[in-house]
């Protein structure tokens, strides 16, 4: 099976190309990149017009499964996925039973094996049922094929167990990814503390909560030599503290949101808990700051968050809603409109930090187009102006703040192992 | 007439509709003292209170002010219904939409349920306290107390002293105090002020600078049951700290009004002395509350705008 992508234009930034290229594709790898490729092929995909990228992957993503199948599954969430333009994604531990155990990374990628329309990669918990009392089966789990360690939903409280954690992790040389949030600053807080929350009279989540484990976990890792990666940063705060231990030579990634990067706390309006998750949605100097993060680089990655819940969940009292909102399907257009239209990044930046940055984090052989390489592959219309239909969305969870959103920049391809699984902007599902 | 849904909170009320509140529930306060005046209004009027939180004196007054008015009153019993199996609050909603209540008055303990219910349901939803976010109606009250002696509000001072952060009281009170244009002041340890200067009032933990020239000084209770943790160190630091009783009353202006939503806890955030001296209005208030009640709920059922 040969495919020829003609006459797009190849924007990869790990071989910091920005070109027009026609890219040759047989079975699942890439065998030719060049201009004015003429051969025989089973398909020619014209991309005129059209910006070429490496498949997307996404560090940080909750399939729902297994327990929570009405939220999503795993054939839901990565059919949500590819219509992104995503071609790999990181599923979160947080699971009924919790990923927590080299069984269930086993489990999850059975499961991928059948249903996945792209690749998964299971993230294992860092303590036995997250509980944070005993490590997790973090050796096994790596063995099995898990990518990295993470207690999202919720951060390893004693810092002792997470030191423990962080240093054997070091054997493995993978990511520890921290979800920092001290519950006890929280105290049962649903937005950010702020004049919004003053006006709507809900409790504030501070920046402080998050700060002060930010900082913690910079520390634990700097006395372990862990690979700290920070999860879903929204805070200035944060930003500050990245930036410093950076500036003393230290290894910190992170990854920061779309809608932490698009909406403040002042969308939080009419008690809609679509725009209610953890972190909140900031203050607009909050925003800003994380805006700048991504242009000086002190924040190499985008990361997705993906939280799907059921209608129930969402359409209720504030206080009971579900934290966590749906992001797949949203996130390349957020950035393209924010953050390139907005003339915070290149579009090679974004690119970057949805492809390249995130592989070199999770050390995996993706992100980056070029010859010999696996094939995963978006090919995406950058001008291409509509608006956000959560209707519309193949994920299961349609709680998203961004319904009615003008967004510009639309995936037409997406190709998995040289497989189209977009096209046309549509859902390939034989 | 009113012409909105539902009374959910200040915030979004406008000083005229504030107004008409005030001067309707004038003509209602002289119903509650004569009993023949009671003419039935609101009879067919179908009333359900809903109290999701305790309360005697908010659903007392609400119920007795449907009654004065000819409405039929119905307590959904929180503790016996539905709720406790489990259900959800827009399926009680909707449910109790069906049977044809027109009139949904409800306290929740979650800030802005009351919105979510209004916007599930055909009828008109009062809300009578929501979490920590509004009480509209013991503002409203407290706003009618405050003309009926000052007149009128332009550069009032009022101070509203005691636990700040937990209060929906306090914060509907400064929505409706400052649309009017009072000059609000909230006063007490800095841990139970919140952010609350985010909303454009003054702030201080110096009680004394709060009392002083104050108009009015509104106190709140120590709600000792919504402190997860105390955010003082006990009632007797407090008393001695922020109580207010009759020497700090002295740098008030002379004819300062002493108000308090209730219950008080005596001893705590008012002395004995304070609570029942002549400045205090404290019993006058509730009776001005039922006329506020009565208010709101004929001008809802003969004007509001039902979906």
């Amino acid at each position: 099976m040969k495919i020829l992508i003609k006459n797009g234009r190849l924007v990869n930034p790990a071989t910091k190309i920005n070109d027009i290229m026609d890219i040759l594709i047989e079975d699942d790898k890439i065998i030719e990149i060049r201009k004015g490729i003429t051969a025989e092929t089973d398909k020619t995909i014209n991309a005129e017009g059209k910006i070429v990228t490496p498949g997307f992957i996404d560090v940080h993503v909750h399939l729902r499964d297994p327990g929570f199948e009405y939220k999503e599954t795993i054939k839901t969430g990565s059919m949500a996925a590819v219509m992104g333009g995503f071609t790999t994604i990181c599923c979160m531990p947080n699971t009924e039973p919790v990923i927590d155990s080299e069984i269930m990374v086993e489990y999850i990628k059975l499961r991928a094996k059948r249903e996945a329309f792209c690749n998964v990669l299971p993230i294992g918990a860092i303590t036995k049922g997250q509980n944070g009392e005993e490590l997790a089966n973090i050796g096994k789990m790596i063995n099995a094929g898990a990518c990295g360690i993470s207690e999202d939903g919720k951060s390893v409280l004693n810092a002792a167990m997470l030191k423990t954690a962080m240093n054997y992790s070091k054997m493995f040389n993978i990511p520890v990814m921290s979800h920092c949030e001290d519950k006890s600053l929280v105290a049962g807080g649903v937005m950010n503390a702020g004049s919004q929350s003053q006006l709507l009279g809900l409790k504030g989540i501070s920046n402080d909560s998050e700060d002060v484990i930010v900082a913690r976990d910079i520390i634990l890792a700097k006395s372990t030599g862990a690979k700290l990666h920070l999860c879903h940063v929204s805070t200035k705060g944060a930003i500050d503290l990245i930036r410093d231990a950076q500036a003393r030579g230290q290894q910190v990634s992170a990854e920061i949101c779309p809608h932490h990067f698009t909406l403040s706390d002042m969308n939080v309006v009419d008690y809609d808990a679509n725009t209610k998750m953890n972190p909140p949605l900031r203050s607009s100097d909050d925003v800003m700051a994380l805006r700048e993060a991504l242009k000086d680089d002190t924040v190499g990655i985008i990361a997705t968050d993906h939280a799907p819940h059921g209608v129930d969940e969402k359409n209720c009292e504030y206080d009971k809603a579900a934290f966590g909102i749906v992001g797949l399907e949203t996130a390349f257009a957020l950035g393209n409109t924010v953050l390139v239209e907005g003339s915070w990044l290149t579009i090679d930046k974004l690119i970057e930090k949805m492809t390249i940055n995130p592989a070199k984090l999770l050390g995996i052989d993706k992100g980056s187009i070029e010859v010999g390489k696996i094939a995963d592959i978006a090919i995406i219309d950058q001008n291409c102006e509509y608006e956000i239909d959560a209707k519309a969305f193949k994920s299961k969870g349609k709680n998203t703040p961004f319904d009615g959103y003008k967004v510009k920049g639309k995936v037409l391809y997406t190709l998995v192992g040289g497989k189209i699984k977009v096209e046309e902007g549509n859902l390939n599902d034989n | 007439m009113l012409n909105r849904k539902d009374v959910l909170g200040l915030r979004d009320m406008s000083k005229a509709e504030i107004l008409e509140i005030l001067d309707t529930a004038k003509e209602m306060k002289k119903r509650i003292d004569n009993p023949e005046l009671r003419v039935c209004e609101l009879k067919n009027t179908s009333i359900i209170t809903l109290f999701y939180e305790n309360s005697t004196r908010t659903k007392t007054s609400f119920a007795l002010a449907g009654k004065y008015l000819g409405a039929t009153v119905q307590d959904l019993g929180i503790a016996t219904s539905s709720v406790s199996k489990g259900e959800s609050l827009i399926d009680t909603g909707k449910t109790l939409d069906q049977m044809g209540v027109e009139i949904m008055i409800m306290r929740n303990s979650l800030t802005g349920a009351p919105h979510v219910l209004a916007k599930n349901v055909n009828a008109h939803v009062v809300n009578a306290g929501d979490g920590a976010n509004e009480h509209p109606t013991q503002a409203l009250l407290d706003l009618y107390t405050i003309r009926d002696y000052k007149k009128n509000f332009e550069g009032l001072k009022v101070a509203i002293i005691g636990d700040i952060s937990h209060s929906r009281v306090a914060r509907s009170n400064v929505f409706g105090l400052s649309k009017l244009g009072a000059n609000v002041t909230l006063a007490g340890p800095s841990t139970l002020l919140g952010g609350l200067h985010k909303l454009g009032v003054n702030t201080t933990s110096d009680i004394k600078s709060a009392i002083t020239d104050a108009d009015v000084i509104i106190g709140l209770r120590i709600q000792f049951e919504r402190q997860k943790t105390m955010s003082f160190p006990g009632v007797g630091e407090y008393r001695d700290l922020f109580g207010i009783n009759s020497d700090l009353l002295k740098y008030a202006k002379k004819d300062v009004l002493i108000m308090h939503p209730g219950p008080v806890n005596r001893g705590v955030e008012l002395s004995t002395e304070v609570v029942d001296c002549g400045n205090s209005v404290i019993n006058i208030q509730v009776k001005n509350g039922v006329a506020v009640r009565m208010a709101i709920l004929k001008l809802l059922a003969k004007g509001g705008e039902k979906q």
